[in-house]
């Protein structure tokens, strides 16, 4: 008798401490818990994508050499003997593209810095509905773990690009499948996310916060809801599509009488490889604005807080970032121009990319004139905003020519392209996202990162990265093509630029060592990190000010706070400290 | 801590939380099914004829070789069926569970008719190999009533859950179980308006 | 909808009931129509019309937006617009690949 009651509590007290643990960590619905899930997941998949593109790089520098080192862990049907096959190269390619844009970057921006942050800016005890919280995460977590599940089946993960473009992705092997299936449980993290962040934003603000008080960084993601919400289901139902075109062998992509190999493809036909890219061109667009916006916010945030001075043109900023997610819906077919598209259409997405430039440069212009006047601190946090703006701009002006037909038929599909987003997403939307981990470490820890590491890392990261990309401009106007397997070697045209590919190569890994300082920086302040105040930057966003570093456990607040002014009220005339936040009761002002 | 207007409307919203989410997923939805109308118009406009060659025989109309006595059955069923959804949630703002068990039971049994005049359907095509990889006309039509399908499909588990094991929340919460009924049957109105528009565009154009 | 009394709910049955009818009416006349053989675009307009009707009924009176509150109306007409503009922009380029001329181009 007692040894049989012994057993069962023994056994429920270490339950009781397992589910717990269970609840806290794992499958916890608190924003916080999720937005640091989101963040460790979408970093390793950040390092991993990296790592795809450190072996592409070997390959492009040195053509048909076996990679030293690591080449010996690879399998015979993906680099035997250590020299990579034009396959493996392909599924590198793809999957460095999906994992770093679905995987890491939208992850990290949204839904950890999102998760993390848009609830205590808001004044908000959690997100509007915690349970689709968490769902949002698995959902992304398996979608994710299919990704990476995708390179061991038969024939190794997709080859068809990031793109996935018919009809040559309706003909690959089985990686292809998962692919499909990855995006759709990814984008219905993306959606459930979307669905949370907008009620969130509309529906928890606290008292006083109204949405023209509310941070940029909440609008940027409140803009980038609304496009994940209403631009990822096409893609949806084009991957749907795509699944009955590969599985139930109808025809949606697959034109009539398409040669492979030699031989008439056995299907239907009558379909259009258009079609494909219309419906991921119509998502892929506001994507890259997803990418961008989040980035933006992190950076304006850092920039009122280091400048000590509010935003210059909030309110058109505001204004810019609507105007911009309404825009981002009608430009997509400027990635199609030489798709044979008519006379009317060419126009009409000319002018309308052209016209949707406009809104980013009133964002960038007003994030400089920020700076103008302003008494600047030199923190690891502004560095890295600071190093967005050029960058940002470098990408978006080499995105005007390919924003005109005229310059873009002779530039699309080259290295131009490439070298235009990776400045804009890389040395632009990284180095905020940088930014953010740099910036909210003592909130999210109570402790501070390291001051020298960190700007080791920013200057090791932004110089390397320069000369990874800024070359892919000049091989891509002498008419190096994307899509090369031995980097151009074999064309006469190349030879001029061809020398750029060590290069970037080189720089590539250069890049790497320098985020080693980062690694090692966020490890060891976890523990060891100087103790940060509550208010660690004298911030006047709620986050800092209502809530301790790091906030109290499931709720956020001790009372939920109340808003009293505007955003970033730094170097106020009416207050005597160069901060007034939010919350302070505006009786505390006329009293001292 | 408790998250604040999840049954309450916010006061300058004027809607709780719930409301606003459901209308974000069905403006996503909209695009889900824009999304795929917009393929058929894509595939429509560059097909030659429509529906074309299906085994051998060139049709000239959707109605030649769809069901349209069916597809029209299903179509009252549908609606009848959103009549009774939302007779069942006018039943709860009545105090009225009995007559909310009775309306919210026909709505489940309408939404098992349409599926099985569905299956029908579908069966009928099959055995004449009509399969979706034959043509781009069949390879839509399957597409577009097969993921509708689906949705009826969740729409009845939902409300399956809320004719049983979730109607316990009337005893203890019953404006809230209000509430969750008319969110449930803003779903299943959405589900039927796509059917409104999927009908005429694939069965009689 | 928030609070309602069982008076005004009474009159929100007559309501759906009369909406109940005209959508079984519209249906039959869309099946007529249909059996009439008309050319492609009157049929077009047609069936698109009675649709757009019907899928006006349901959402004003079943899904209650006749009455609903402003965010909510803003979005469906956001996503509304937005489905427009993709079918739009979906069926011009089409017509304006395959050689027809728009607006002079
Ligand atoms: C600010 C003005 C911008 C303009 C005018 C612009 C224009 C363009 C155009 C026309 C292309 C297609 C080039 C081609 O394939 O021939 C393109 C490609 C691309 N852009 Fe931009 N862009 C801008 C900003 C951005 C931003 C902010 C991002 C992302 C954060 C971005 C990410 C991309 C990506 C990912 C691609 C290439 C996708 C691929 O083909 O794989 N762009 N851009
Ligand atoms: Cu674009």
């Amino acid at each position: 008798m007692a040894d049989h009651a012994a057993v069962p509590e023994g056994h429920h007290g270490e339950d009781v401490h397992h589910t717990s643990f269970w609840r806290k960590y794992i499958f916890s619905t608190d924003h916080k818990v999720i937005g640091i899930q989101y963040g460790i997941t979408a970093l390793l998949f950040l390092l991993f994508g990296f790592s795809l593109v450190m072996l592409m790089r070997w390959q492009l520098a040195y053509p048909g050499e076996p990679v030293p080192l690591i080449g010996w862990l690879f399998t015979d049907d993906t680099m035997p003997g250590g020299i990579m096959l034009p396959e493996f190269y392909n599924q590198l390619g793809a999957m460095h593209g999906t994992i770093m844009v679905f995987l890491g970057i939208v992850p990290l921006a949204v839904g950890a810095f999102g998760n993390y942050i848009v609830p205590l800016q808001i004044g908000a005890p959690d997100m509007a509905f915690p349970k689709l919280n968490m769902a949002s995460y698995w959902a992304f977590f398996v979608g994710g773990v299919i990704m990476l599940g995708s390179f061991f089946v038969p024939a190794g993960a997709a080859k068809a690009g990031w793109t996935s473009y018919a009809p040559l992705s309706v003909i690959e092997s089985m990686g292809q499948t998962m692919w499909l299936l990855g995006m759709v449980f990814l984008i219905t993290s993306s959606l459930l996310g979307a669905v949370n962040f907008l009620t969130t934003i509309v529906q928890l603000r606290a008292e006083g916060m109204t949405f023209m008080r509310m941070p940029f960084f909440v609008w940027a993601q409140f803009i980038t809801s609304f496009l994940l919400l209403l631009a990822f289901p096409p893609l949806e139902a084009a991957a749907f599509l795509q699944l009955s075109d590969r599985l139930l062998d109808t025809s949606f992509f697959m034109p009539s009488g398409l040669v492979v190999s030699g031989e008439v493809v056995d299907v239907a036909g009558g379909g259009s490889p258009l079609l494909w890219q219309h419906l991921f061109w119509f998502l892929a667009h506001p994507e890259v604005y997803v990418l961008v916006l989040p980035a933006m916010g992190i950076v304006a945030e850092i920039i009122a807080n280091n400048s000590r001075k509010p935003l210059r043109g909030y309110k058109a900023m505001v204004y810019s970032l609507i105007f911009l997610g309404f825009m981002s819906f009608i430009v997509w077919a400027h990635h199609m121009f030489i798709t044979g598209m008519g006379q009317a259409m060419s126009v009409f997405f000319q002018t309308t990319t052209m016209i949707i430039s406009i809104p980013s440069v009133i964002i960038l212009t007003a994030l400089f004139l920020s700076l103008w006047g302003g008494s600047i601190r030199f923190t690891t946090p502004m560095l890295f905003a600071l190093g967005f703006l050029p960058m940002f701009g470098i990408g978006g002006l080499t995105g005007l020519p390919l924003g005109l037909a005229p310059t873009d038929i002779p530039l699309h599909d080259t290295y131009y392209v490439i070298g235009h987003f990776h400045y804009v997403v890389a040395p632009g939307t990284i180095l905020a996202l940088m930014a953010g981990i740099y910036y909210w470490f003592p909130k999210m820890t109570g402790r501070t990162m390291n001051d020298t590491l960190g700007k080791i890392h920013f200057w090791g990261t932004i110089v390397s990265m320069n000369f990874i990309f800024f070359p892919m401009l000049i091989q891509g106007m002498a008419g190096v093509s994307r899509r090369l397997y031995d980097g151009g070697e074999i064309y006469a045209h190349a030879q001029d630029v061809i020398v750029y590919n060590e290069v970037m190569s080189i720089a590539s890994w250069v890049l790497f060592v320098f985020q080693i300082p980062f690694i090692v920086n966020l490890l060891i302040s976890l523990k060891k990190g100087k103790a940060a105040t509550d208010n660690h930057w004298d911030a006047t966003t709620i986050e800092w000010s209502a809530a301790p570093s790091p906030p109290v456990g499931h709720g956020n607040f001790h009372d939920l706070p109340q808003v009293y002014r505007d955003p970033y009220e730094y170097s106020h005339p009416d207050h005597d400290e160069d901060y007034w936040p939010q919350n302070a009761p505006p009786a505390e002002a006329s009293e001292d | 801590m408790q998250i604040p207007f999840t049954v309450a409307p916010r006061p300058d919203t004027g809607v709780n939380n719930a409301k606003i989410g459901v209308w974000l997923f069905l403006a996503s939805e909209v695009m889900l099914f824009g999304g795929l109308f917009s393929a058929y118009i894509f595939l429509r406009i560059g097909a030659p004829e429509w529906p074309g060659e299906i085994g051998g025989h060139m049709y000239e109309r959707a109605s030649d070789i769809l069901n349209v006595p069916l597809a029209t059955l299903n179509t009252i069923i549908l609606i009848g069926s959103s009549v009774t959804m939302v007779m069942s949630w006018a039943s709860l703002a009545m105090k009225r569970f009995d007559r909310y068990r009775l309306y919210m039971g026909a709505t489940i049994a309408l939404g098992f008719a349409f599926l099985i005049v569905k299956a029908f359907e579908y069966g009928e095509k099959f055995s004449h190999g009509y399969l979706p990889a034959e043509n781009n006309f069949l390879a839509i039509y399957f597409v577009l009533t097969g993921l509708h399908g689906l949705h009826v499909i969740g729409g009845i588990i939902v409300n399956m859950y809320f004719m049983w094991p979730g109607a316990r929340m009337w005893k203890t919460d019953p404006k809230r179980f209000t509430n969750r009924i008319e969110i449930a049957g803003l779903y299943w109105h959405f589900v039927d308006l796509v059917w409104i528009f999927l009908f005429p565009t694939i069965y009689l154009l | 909808m928030s609070e309602h009394s069982v008076e005004e709910i009474k009159k929100h049955v007559r309501v759906y009931m009369l909406v109940f009818g005209s959508l079984a009416v519209l249906t039959a006349v869309t099946v007529v129509v249909g059996y009439l053989e008309l050319p492609f675009v009157p049929a077009l307009i047609v069936a698109l019309l009675i649709a757009t009707v019907k899928a006006g009924l349901v959402a004003a009176y079943f899904m209650h937006l006749v009455s609903e509150e402003q965010v909510i109306r803003s979005l469906v007409w956001l996503s509304l617009g937005l489905l427009l503009v993709m079918f739009l922009l979906f069926s011009v380029y089409y017509v304006d690949q395959i050689g027809l001329m728009i607006f002079g181009f």
